[in-house]
Order: structure tokens, then sequence, then C-alpha cells
């Protein structure tokens, strides 16, 4: 059996018995990257890193040495973190984010390379990144979604036992369904996002995407916390979430909102979802239909939270703050003057102008002034 | 209201970011769909709801006045493409 394919749990049975080394699992995936990464691209920047020969001794952690992979939108000490945008080419953060710290802490071992994503986590398909598409590891003809792509490729295509992905409005939980493994975005407020490269500093969270749902449980309960760096956090002290895996579901009440069963839903999902309710009331559950009679204005009200929360978020890549200046003047703010696109990658500039024009706009125009308010 | 090539190429003067006549077109038309999409809110009767401002009760999130480390000025630079002793370099940006 290869390594690679199994979960994180299985791992650390292995690992506790000795029966394997953390070296064994990183040298399995090295292979099964080596194999898959130019058909699927769910890594950036393979070439220039290599993997380490020795493992450390990892005897006393939590999770032995186990590795997992990045998004390249949260900040990794030392390792490239560039959001897969040429803006931040040759980024190495000076820190780690709260969630790598953590699992530093626990004894994971932090992947060198990072995940694909759409430019700033600006997209659903991975396809805008400067680095290339990711493609969908079940049919290189489809797109894995987005904007967590590339973690969520590495783990169904088995060059990750497991990884980190952000979600601002589905960037984890779309492409882990594109692909067939689990994401989850967890409450806000319940992982830190310190060191995460903002994009809607309202609706941003870190979250797992794992092979089964008890990698996640373990994942998330490593992760999640109050974190005094990141004052949104909630919560004093951690949570083992895979305890609460062993509990029986008998008796459990489930809402199933009426909305969500919506006239354009694709026949194999709303197939999947309605199998899957009688999974759960086959095993005791009650489902039961309510409504969430607002759920049609969510996307709407997303993208003006979305739109204004990013133009001040990525206010910083002005070519004083943060981005090379020299080299790519593109966002350069010189009065009266205009800035150049010499990457030619006319992708970040439509979404950037996008949403640029609404914070714009929002301001000036009367049409959009009620909701400016809001905001 | 209507989002004109005007409207468009005068936002996109303020981002300092210089559009070509196709892309003008393509993005009035994207804005223009977009604003449609967000004119379904006005159905919403929002005076009969009450309003959640935040879910969590927070307020004033303070840290204790207890000292810790801090990132180090060589290191903070590291990532400075120009810099000057213990300074960023910059371009002049206000004239």
């Amino acid at each position: 059996m290869d390594l690679n394919t199994l979960t994180a749990q299985d791992l650390l049975k292995k690992l506790d018995s000795k029966e394997i080394s953390a070296q064994d699992i990183l040298r399995s995936l090295e292979k099964s990257i080596k194999a898959q990464d130019t058909k699927f691209k769910a890594y950036v920047r393979t070439q220039d890193f290599h993997l380490p020969q020795q493992s450390i001794d990892y005897s006393k952690t939590t999770l032995k040495g186990i590795p997992v992979a990045i998004k390249d939108n949260i900040c990794t000490e030392g390792f490239n973190t560039e959001c897969c945008s040429k803006i931040l080419e040759g980024f190495h953060p000076p820190y780690d984010a709260t969630v790598v710290r953590k699992l530093k802490d626990a004894g994971a071992f932090i992947f060198p390379y990072k995940t694909n994503m759409d430019e700033f986590a600006f997209g659903s398909s991975t396809e805008n990144s400067c680095f290339g598409p990711t493609r969908n590891p079940h049919n290189p003809e489809c797109v894995p979604g987005g904007s967590s792509g590339g973690s969520a490729a590495a783990v169904a295509s088995h060059q990750a036992i497991w990884a980190l992905g952000s979600d601002t409005g589905g960037s984890i939980r779309q492409p882990a369904a594109f692909c067939g493994v689990v994401g989850l975005k967890p409450t806000y407020g319940l992982v830190s996002r310190y060191g995460l490269i903002a994009f809607a500093s309202s609706l941003d969270q870190i979250g797992p995407i794992t092979k089964d749902v008890s990698d996640c449980a373990l994942l998330l309960s490593i992760i999640a916390g109050r974190d005094e760096l990141d004052s949104t956090s909630v919560g004093s002290k951690g949570c083992d979430y895979s305890a609460y895996l062993e509990k029986d579901i008998k008796g459990m009440r489930i809402g199933i909102p009426r909305e969500y069963f919506v006239e354009g839903i694709g026949p194999e999902v709303k197939k999947a979802v309605l199998d899957a309710i009688k999974v759960l009331e086959k095993l005791g559950a009650k489902c039961r239909e309510v409504s969430l009679p607002h759920t049609e204005y969510a996307v709407p009200v997303y993208y003006i939270i979305a739109t204004a929360e990013a133009s001040s978020n990525l206010a910083r890549f002005d070519g004083v703050h943060y981005c090379y200046v020299q080299k790519n003047p593109r966002l350069g703010v010189r009065p009266g003057g205009k800035t150049q696109d010499p990457a030619g990658n006319i992708r970040i500039i439509t979404r950037l102008l996008r949403r640029l024009l609404f914070k714009g706009n929002a301001g000036q125009e009367s049409h959009l002034s009620g909701f400016y308010q809001c905001l | 209201m209507a989002i004109t090539k005007e409207t468009v190429e005068y936002v996109a003067h303020l981002a300092r970011i210089e559009l070509q006549p196709k892309e003008l077109d393509k993005l009035s038309e994207q804005l223009k769909q977009i604003l449609g999409f967000i004119d379904t809110l006005k159905k919403i009767e929002a005076a009969k709801i009450p309003p959640i401002l935040n879910l969590s009760q927070d307020t004033n999130v303070k840290r204790g006045d207890t000292p810790r480390n801090s990132l180090l000025t060589d290191k903070a630079l590291e990532n400075s493409p120009s810099k000057e002793g213990k300074f960023f370099v910059v371009p002049k940006i206000i004239e």
C-alpha cells in the first residue's frame, strides 16, 4: 500500500507502532508529485524547493511529522507566499501564519511548495493563476473548482495527505466538492486569520481539506482557537472535534433548507444530496424541511461586501507597501500617471477593476449609496 | 443608474489602470450585469428585519499590556527591493 494514499489517522497508527517513519511518507508523496505534477499542477514552484532527506525527531509530537500542504495565500516563513500573482513574485514572509505555527507546534511537516489558487483567491476554477491552471484529478478536462483548487486537487490525487485552504465565498467547499474530498469552512472566528493574505476580512476563514471526516476533525482541532493576533477570533481553549465523531446521531434533528433546492440545481447534485439525507435518516436522524427565506439575497450581498473589502485590502499592493516597485510598477501610485501591465496578465486587472469600480462607484453614485452606508 | 464607458474610464483612471478599448466594452457590460444582480436587494423590506451587526458579541478586543517578541528590523527589511540603513526606500508619491 502506498503511504500517500492513506489518511492522516491511518498514518498516525503506523507511526505510533514504528512500522513507518515520517521520511517514508515524504518519499511516497515526493514520488506521487513527480508523477503527477505536470498533469494536474496542484502545486506551484515544485522545482524551486527540495524536500528534506533527513527527518527531525517528531516522536513526542501529536502529528509525528505528517506533512501538510498549504495554500499560496497563507504565510510560511522563508518560503514563497505569492497568492499565485506576479504582484507578489518572490515574497518570502518573515513570519508564519498562526495556523502554520500551530501545525508546526503539533509536529506537522509544512510542505515547502504551496498549492495553486486563483490569483488573490478571486475565482472559482483555479484557472486564474500566474503559474497556470490546476486540473481536476478525476478528469483533467475539468476544472478542480477554486480558489483552493490546488489544495483540493493535491488531496484528491494523493499528492498531499491533507491541506489547508481559505474560503471567502465558497473557496474551500466548492473545490472540495468538485474533487470529491472533504472541505470545511469553519464558523467565522473559529480559526485565526493572522498571516492569511486578506481578501474580504468579514468573510475570510482558513479551513481543512482532507480525505475523510475524521482527518477533517483532527486538523480543525489543531488550527482552531482564540489567537491574540487576530481580534476577530473567538473561544479561549481548543476543542477536540474527533471526540464528537464517535457519538450516535440517533434522534438528532437536521434542517434541510427548502431554498437550497432551487431551479437550476444539477440533477446529479440533487440526487447525491437526497441520497445523503436518506443515509442520515437510516442512521436515526430526523430530517425536516426548514426555510431560510433570505437565501436568494446571499450572493448579491456577498458581491457588495466582498468587492468593497477586497478593494480596501488590496490597497496595500500599491508599489509602496507591497509589490516590487522597480520591477513591476503595475499598481504604482503616481498622481496623474498610469501604470503599465508588464506581466501581461489581464485577468487580475479585470477582476481588480470590477472590485475597485464598486468602491469608486459606491462612493459617488446614488445607485449604491444606500448599500455603501452599510459598509 | 447606468454604467457608461465614461464611468469605467474615470474609475480606471482613479485606479491607475490602463484599459484597451476592447476591455472597456467588456467591463462596462459585466458591470451592468453585476448592478442588475444587486438590484434584487431592493425587494427586501429591511425595516422589518432586526439587524445583526456581529455574531460574536465581542467589543473592543484588547491585548494585555505585556512585552513580547516582535519582528526585528533586519528581518522586516528582507523583502525590500530597496533600503537605506534601517529604512525602506519607496517612490516619492506626494509632489
